[in-house]
């Protein structure tokens, strides 16, 4: 145990949850630094939200340990229950009653006084920008509003440690900003925030470090340069002027990339991952090569771009399993290229961009 | 409401800044943690707002126990007792008793129905005394059960029945009453908790209720019953709990029926509240 070291906010070690015959979590180890974001990853049925209850004190472990601060879950709960704050993913907050009314009563029961609780939920009421709604049944409120109320909600008196399960599943882009803006000021204030995700862009955002898993297990863990780095693949994007050249293109780009190039549904528009591996003198060289190769065809190139890896390539890689469908049977460590798995990738990618609301 | 004008909420909503929020977040430290008392009002109090914004939840502690109240004074009255009149003064209470203790299962559904939600995970892991959710509930319960109280009396003194007890005498048989629902009601805590749906919730509730309140001696003198029958009414809690309600309003001091009613609540909530508390704990 880390006891000593009071940089640690969050350890569990071969944590485990059962239900009846399905190992929702199966030994998960997390480490979690005090005063970061960090990025609990994976698909529908991961354990993402099993994982996140029991470091709530809301389920019991069944094997293994989890600490908040030193603190283990099941045998010191209330001194956990102190320091946490937990926003579901399902709305923590009452359908039923206004925002104000939902603020105060927590107020209330995190032990304010009734004006302190009612000026506590006035001001954060006009932070999160639901002034205008707060005497109304949540019942009515949008998703992107319910989701600020509920953080509002959490982070009332400003705990040590917020669980936010899926913070932005369902959003829509400008929400989702929203929620990534409040994200990052509560961890300016020293608060420590695990957040779950199936968006991979999200975590490549706002964490320092990513714990992904899948099946209740950790497959890869590290910084999110570390995850791109481990996968060791960057996506080539190129956008024709005539659709008719996309045949001629699609062939000068396999023969310089080496790689299988796929082909988008917009139909002047080409994609191909490049692996470390075959990019010899480096990815920027060698889609240079090809730009270079292209434009002797007489290939008009409108608009060029060479991502970074994204995690959702990284999850690919590392699951087999396109993030989106947590099929759930994929191979781990399977790094996936082939052209057999377009389909995966493109779907892979699609969660990309939903993830990228800029 | 025009669409118009849900759009344009949904245009207003504000930009959420970063200024704006590390300014109330800088503010939020955790007060000193609530006492039993103060976090079990609160959760009565979500209790009453929810009746506020909710209030047809009230239908069941209105017209059903006027219906209770007119159905047996009149279908009953004159073959039991000659008279509807004669028979409203020994019935009313007892009338009054079921009805309450009948609509005290509904709290196995609330409880059943709102652990479904997201915001029970957020009010399981608050750093508070364990029960105060529960004894929330039952204390918003026992609001409705003084609106069924009420309502029963005001119907019951309009068809002519006249409490011998006066307003003294009233007012301790509804208070036993509610002391008793409350105790009686970890009943159905442990129920909502323990049943995965609502309907299940409905129906065990039903087994127990139906059998407890009618064997009793609401309706009829034990003395009528088989020597079998009587064993069991005669040593009900809602036996007990009707005479000495009936006998309190009636403006006489039955200490033993009141001792075995408290006796009774005692029990149910020295077995049911634990119970009920350990399911809390393991969900
Ligand atoms: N109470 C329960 N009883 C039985 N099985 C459960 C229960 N809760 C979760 N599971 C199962 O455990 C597994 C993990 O579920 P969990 O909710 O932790 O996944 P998740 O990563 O949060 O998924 P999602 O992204 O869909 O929220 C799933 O297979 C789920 O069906
Ligand atoms: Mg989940």
């Amino acid at each position: 145990m880390n006891k000593s070291d009071i940089d640690v906010a969050i350890e569990t070690s071969g944590l485990v949850k059962v239900f009846g015959e399905k190992r929702a979590v199966d030994g998960v180890d997390l480490t979690v630094p005090a005063g970061t974001v960090y990025g609990v990853l994976g698909p529908n049925g991961a354990g993402k939200t099993t994982t996140v209850k029991m470091l709530a004190t809301l389920l019991r472990p069944d094997g293994g340990e989890a600490r908040v601060f030193g603190h283990e879950v099941s045998r010191e709960p209330d001194a956990v229950r102190a320091r946490v704050s937990l926003t579901g993913q399902y709305a923590s907050v009452d359908e039923d009653l206004s925002g104000t009314e939902n603020l105060v009563l927590l107020g209330r029961l995190l032990g304010y006084r009734k004006p302190a609780a009612r000026d506590r939920a006035a001001q954060m009421l006009e932070a999160f920008g639901l002034s205008d709604a707060a005497d109304r049944q949540v019942k009515t409120y949008s998703g992107g509003m319910r989701r600020r109320l509920d953080i509002a909600a959490s982070i009332l008196s400003t705990p040590d440690v917020l669980f936010l399960d899926e913070p932005t599943t369902g959003l829509d882009p400008r929400s989702r900003n929203q929620v990534w803006e409040i994200v990052r000021a509560i961890v300016a204030q020293g608060t420590t925030v695990l957040l779950t995700t199936q968006y991979l862009e999200e975590a490549d955002r706002l964490a320092s470090r990513i714990a992904v898993i899948d099946s209740g297990r950790v497959i890869a863990e590290g910084t999110p340069g570390e995850l791109k780095a481990s996968v060791g693949a960057g996506a080539v994007h190129l956008r024709l002027r005539d659709p008719e050249q996309r045949a001629e293109a699609e062939r000068v780009l396999e023969r310089v990339l080496g790689v299988p190039v796929q082909r988008e549904a917009d139909p002047v528009a080409l994609s191909a991952r490049v692996l470390t591996e075959v990019a010899d003198g480096g990815v920027a060289e060698q889609a240079a090569r090809a730009l270079a190769e292209l434009a002797g065809n007489g290939i008009r190139v409108d608009d060029f771009s060479l991502g970074q890896p994204s995690l959702d390539e990284a999850f690919l890689a590392l699951t087999g399993t396109p993030a989106d469908d947590g099929a759930g049977d994929g191979v781990p460590g399977r790094v996936s290229g082939s052209g057999t798995d377009e389909d995966a990738a493109d779907r892979a990618r699609h969660t990309m961009e939903q993830g990228a609301g800029v | 409401m025009s669409t118009a004008t849900v759009n344009d909420q949904d245009v207003r909503v504000a930009p959420v800044t970063a200024q704006d929020l590390s300014a109330v977040l800088a503010s939020g430290q955790r007060p000193e943690r609530p006492s039993a008392l103060s976090a079990s009002l609160t959760f009565g109090w979500r209790a009453v707002l929810k009746i506020k914004h909710v209030p047809e939840q009230l239908f069941d502690v209105t017209a059903f126990p006027v219906m209770m109240v007119l159905m047996y004074t009149y279908l009953f009255g004159g073959a039991l007792a000659g008279s509807t009149s004669e028979y409203l003064q020994f019935l009313l209470p007892g009338i009054l008793v079921m009805s309450v203790v009948m609509i005290t299962m509904y709290t196995g559904v609330a409880v059943n129905t709102d652990i479904e939600k997201g915001v029970f995970d957020r009010i399981r892991s608050l750093p508070i005394w364990r029960p105060a959710a529960m004894v929330g509930y039952l204390l918003g319960d026992m609001l409705r059960y003084t609106v069924a109280s009420a309502v029963i009396l005001a119907v019951g003194l309009v068809l002519g029945y006249r409490p011998d007890g006066g307003v003294v005498g009233v007012l301790g048989g509804v208070a036993l009453l509610l002391v008793f629902s409350f105790a009686f009601s970890w009943i159905w805590t442990m129920l909502g908790l323990m049943l995965r749906t609502e309907k299940s919730v409905m129906g065990v509730s039903m087994m127990v209720i139906f059998p407890l309140t009618f064997l009793s001696n609401i309706f009829v003198d034990p003395e009528t019953m088989p020597d079998w029958l009587q064993a069991f009414v005669n040593n009900s809690p809602i036996t007990h709990l009707a005479s000495a309600v009936r006998e309190l309003m009636a403006g006489e001091w039955p200490a033993a029926e009141v001792a075995w009613s408290l006796g009774w609540a005692g029990a149910f909530a020295v077995v049911f509240a634990p119970l009920t508390m350990r399911l809390y704990n393991r969900m």
